[in-house]
């Protein structure tokens, strides 16, 4: 009796899983509460997947970026300024280098230096009154795990201004630095392109030279080869006369990235459109500075590395200005990423999936219909094989069914398609504890054992079997959820369910119903198992 | 009602028969994966540009191939999809025309290929909203652009256009199957203005692309590593549970069985050249765990035989443990061959690389449990025996549970 009450408390519990509780009593609402419950995957429900790929040295390279501006500052205010301080190797963004530090004065320079960036930098004097400053292995990957988590961050306020329901944005295969984004019910690729990958990235340059023709003519001004300091860059605005030409500026930006609070898009007195952008309060104040020095030279405004405007400097700015020559789509663009904060490096993209509404809802039928048949197929023929005892598998069956959904519903794993082919292989399972069970039940019985020896016997040697042979598939499917990736991961979480499930349905329901049925016949009546 | 009463096979005494047969199939599937079709990789282990095109008269792949070369695109691959019925259309682009800077590239080029070839109206159709590629928002935006019910003044009526659109779109995809053959199809659907505002200024391209895959290739290596990793370390970690449990030789014995299986259905699909994609390894996967299974049950009773019988010798042995399963074996493999046969019947042409894997894994994972692995235990012991070591197999760790 105990044991009945546990096996319909246990199939409430799963049931409740799955539907919780309806909104309603017809068909449609019991529906709804399943289609609720139970997660689909992209590739039954339709939408977006995509894989990015953050480049995090380029975060790196800002901070180093950051840091030449502080090292010439310090040495400044120390007393003994370098000649130069620069980044010698654009594919090391972790180096920085110091040249020409009054020879007399190495011994400060260096307790200076260890003071202040011994804790980020390994420190090495090199000849000439140089030094290099390489930065701590261990700070380049704090630097780039915090640039990984900003970017999800990131992306995922960008996609929640998108309105999607349910987007999955994580780290993907840990340690390279990879995202994870899939967006269930979306099917418009390029629109979710565009939201996430304008890194938005805005800054402003002191202009040296230009504009030019061609980027030749630009570095010619400059004498033939680009100094490491200087950068060359394209125009990218909306103004006619400046379209393909190039300009060369300084390479650290006056304010970049985080410096900017937020930008709005506004009409100038002739109605064309431009953004309105305010600086932190720190930040504003070393633009103060600068343009108050610099008046009478020329500032670019540079987003994602495309000068979109370059203007002289009348006055001094603090925290705010304007931004003309990007057009209304752009600005309202900008508008939004500068409001959800700026990516903190670049993105590619590794894989795109797009998989279409109409796709999903007929993978969904054809694999529900697939589903039923084997399973109507299977119960027909235990029914027909084994009689009575044929009731007890299906009954199983089922239960196994109701108990894997409801693991489903209640863990919020998401069902795949390959995900109903581990349903159907789950079924495929249970049938053969089942079938395994009964097989040495009537070898016992035909051996003239009395059928309650003969169920005992039977369950007992066929235990050890089903023993290994589940746990023999859950430590492959254990070791497909670790190591596969969708499909496969999708199809190794029903499976492994399953399997747990059907531990408890083949051996403990199925051997209470025995027993029930048993306590209730005659002695040496017989037992329905065909 | 029974099958199998009281077999008495002779199961070892065939052991040639079976040595050929298994030869025979798995040279045959090197052969081709060596010398014929090789192995054929889908585009996410490869890397590539796979798009899914339906069209709505039967699509003429000698004309989309004029089209792909027409727009500059010139090992394209054209694979009808499902049924003839469908009209679907799956175009695949190699992986060097997939660069990871551009990925989205190869998609845009055959999609505006496509319409410039099959849309009606040609150069009239500039500026016209394509009703069968567009998606909800691109929709819902161009209703409320174009206003058909001048609700601007009424508070912008963008819900109302949002829930129009999301009709529309669910008419097309649901109802329709994807695809429009007359915008007169909307009838019902889309209020009567909303639908004169279409007929005006929206065209059907004709084709309509319901799903895309873009895998850069990096990330196609990534894959391939993976799922050879996850094989690798599922069949460990059965051979490490088989020599807990039993002793190593049924491990081994199981694993090449296991072996011999994946061999067998991996040259089937290069026989009939079709590819490899990671549903197919969840497929190979799945057969392993399932051939494992069967293999157990048989090893299990040999186990239990030896231990009740411990004068009688290995074959005999072995062969009655087979036997005294067969029932069991061929009831279950038949049962499970019947859900992955309706998988394969009814699952749909997503599901047919992983149905069509099952089908042959299982039949092939049953015979080898008893035509593979338990006469690998035999010969096992004869070789032993031979050396003059210990004849008899040991039973195995006594079963505790």
């Amino acid at each position: 009796m105990r044991k009945t009450i546990l096996i319909i408390a246990v199939l409430l519990v799963f049931v409740f899983g799955i539907f919780r509780i309806p909104k309603g009593i017809g068909l449609s609402a019991w529906k709804t509460a399943l289609t609720d419950n139970i997660h689909l995957g992209l590739d039954l429900k339709g939408g977006i997947h995509l894989v990015l790929q953050v480049m995090v040295e380029e975060a790196v390279g800002a901070e180093t970026d950051n840091a030449v501006a502080r090292v010439q500052a310090d040495l400044q205010q120390g007393g003994f300024p370098a000649r130069s301080v620069l980044k010698p190797d654009p594919k090391k963004p972790e180096l920085l280098q110091i040249q020409g530090t009054p020879p007399d004065r190495t011994g400060d320079v260096r307790s200076l230096l260890d003071s202040r960036y011994g804790a980020q930098y390994t420190i090495a004097s090199e000849a000439n009154n140089s030094w290099t400053l390489t930065m701590k292995q261990t700070e380049v990957q704090s630097i780039e795990q915090h640039a990984l988590q900003q970017a999800i961050d990131t992306i995922r306020t960008r996609i929640d201004n998108l309105g999607v329901t349910e987007p999955t944005i994580q780290e993907y295969n840990l340690g390279t630095n990879q995202i994870l984004v899939e967006l269930p019910g979306v099917d418009d690729l390029s629109r979710v392109r565009e939201i996430i990958q304008s890194t938005a990235r805005l800054e402003i340059h002191l202009v040296v030279g230009g504009p030019f023709p061609t980027e030749q003519a630009a570095a010619q001004s400059v004498g033939g080869t680009v100094p490491p300091e200087d950068i060359v860059m394209a125009y990218g605005g909306t103004e006619p006369d400046l379209q393909g030409q190039y300009f060369v500026l300084q390479r650290l930006p006056i304010v970049a990235g985080d410096d900017f609070r937020d930008a709005q898009p506004s009409v100038d007195e002739n109605g064309r459109p431009d953004a309105t952008f305010i600086l932190t309060r720190n930040a504003g104040d070393r633009f103060y500075q600068f343009t108050s020095t610099n008046i009478g030279k020329s500032l670019a405004v540079v987003l994602d590395n495309r000068v979109q405007e370059a203007a002289n400097i009348q006055q001094a700015i603090r925290d705010q200005g304007r931004i003309t020559g990007l057009g209304k789509e752009k600005a309202q663009n900008l508008s939004l990423m500068l409001r959800t904060g700026a990516l903190p490096a670049s993105i590619h993209y590794l894989q795109e999936s797009v998989v279409g509404p109409s796709l999903g809802a007929d993978s969904i039928r054809k694999g529900v219909l697939a589903s039923i048949v084997g399973m109507l197929a299977v119960m027909i023929f235990m029914l027909i094989y084994y009689h009575g005892a044929g009731i007890n598998a299906d009954l199983a069956l089922m239960l196994n069914l109701i108990i894997l959904l409801g693991f489903m519903g209640y863990s919020g794993a998401t069902l795949t398609l390959p995900g109903i082919a581990g349903v159907i292989l789950t079924i495929g399972m249970g049938v053969d504890s089942n079938v395994l069970i009964f097989e040495r039940i009537r070898e016992e019985l035909r051996a003239g054992k009395a059928p309650a020896a003969a169920v005992d016997q039977g369950f007992a040697h066929a235990w050890v079997t089903i023993v290994d042979t589940h746990v023999t598939t859950i430590v492959s499917a254990i070791i497909l959820f670790l190591f596969g990736t969708g499909p496969v991961k999708g199809f190794a979480v029903t499976l492994s369910f399953g399997l747990f499930a059907n531990l408890f349905t083949a051996v403990f329901v199925s051997r209470h119903i025995f027993d029930s049925i048993l306590k209730r016949k005659q002695r040496g009546e017989a037992l329905s198992i065909g | 009602m029974e099958l199998f009463r009281g077999v008495n096979v002779d199961w070892l005494g065939k052991k040639w028969y079976f040595l050929a047969f298994s030869l025979v199939f798995s040279v045959a599937g090197v052969l081709s994966m060596l010398f014929w079709h090789g192995i054929k990789l889908g585009i996410d282990f490869r890397g590539g540009t796979l798009v899914y095109v339906q069209f709505e008269q039967p699509p003429d792949p000698d004309r989309i191939r004029q089209a792909m070369d027409h727009a500059g695109i010139h090992d394209s691959r054209i694979q009808p999809y499902g049924t003839a019925a469908q009209k679907q259309v799956a175009i695949s682009l190699a992986q060097k025309e997939t660069q990871e800077s551009a990925l989205d590239t190869g998609r845009q080029t055959i999609v505006q290929a496509l319409n410039t070839n099959y849309a009606s109206g040609g150069a009239a159709n500039q500026g016209k909203l394509d009703l069968d590629n567009a998606s909800q928002g691109a929709l819902a935006q161009f209703l409320q652009q174009n206003d058909p019910e001048h609700l601007a003044g009424a508070g912008g009526g963008s819900q109302k256009y949002a829930e129009q659109a999301a009709a529309i779109l669910n008419h097309r995809d649901h109802d329709l199957g994807g695809i429009f053959s007359s915008i007169d199809q909307l009838n019902g659907v889309a209020d009567p203005a909303v639908v004169s505002l279409l007929k005006q200024s929206a065209y059907l391209s004709g084709f309509h692309v319901f799903a895309a895959d873009i895998i850069g290739p990096q990330v196609g290596a990534a894959l391939r590593k993976q799922a050879l990793m996850a094989t690798l370390y599922s069949l460990a970690g059965m051979l490490i549970y088989l020599w807990f449990r039993f002793e190593l030789i049924y491990g081994v014995a199981a694993v090449v069985a296991v072996f011999h299986d994946t061999l067998i259905t991996v040259g089937a699909f290069s026989l009939t050249n079709q590819e490899i994609t990671l549903t197919v390894i969840a497929a190979i996967l799945t057969l392993i765990g399932y051939s494992m299974n069967d293999t157990i049950v048989v090893f299990d009773r040999i186990r239990e035989n030896l231990r009740i019988s411990r004068r009688e010798n290995l074959t005999s042995v072995v062969n009655r443990s087979i036997n005294q399963t067969l029932s069991r074996t061929v009831l279950t493999s038949g049962l499970t061959f019947l859900t992955v046969l309706s998988l394969y019947l009814f699952g749909g042409e997503v599901l047919h690389g992983f149905s069509f894997a099952l089908v042959i894994g299982i039949l092939i994972g049953t015979y080898s449990s008893i035509a593979v692995a338990a006469p690998m235990l035999v010969a096992y012991q004869d070789w032993r025996a031979k050396r003059g070591k210990k004849a008899v197999l040991p039973a195995g760790k006594k079963a505790r549970v």
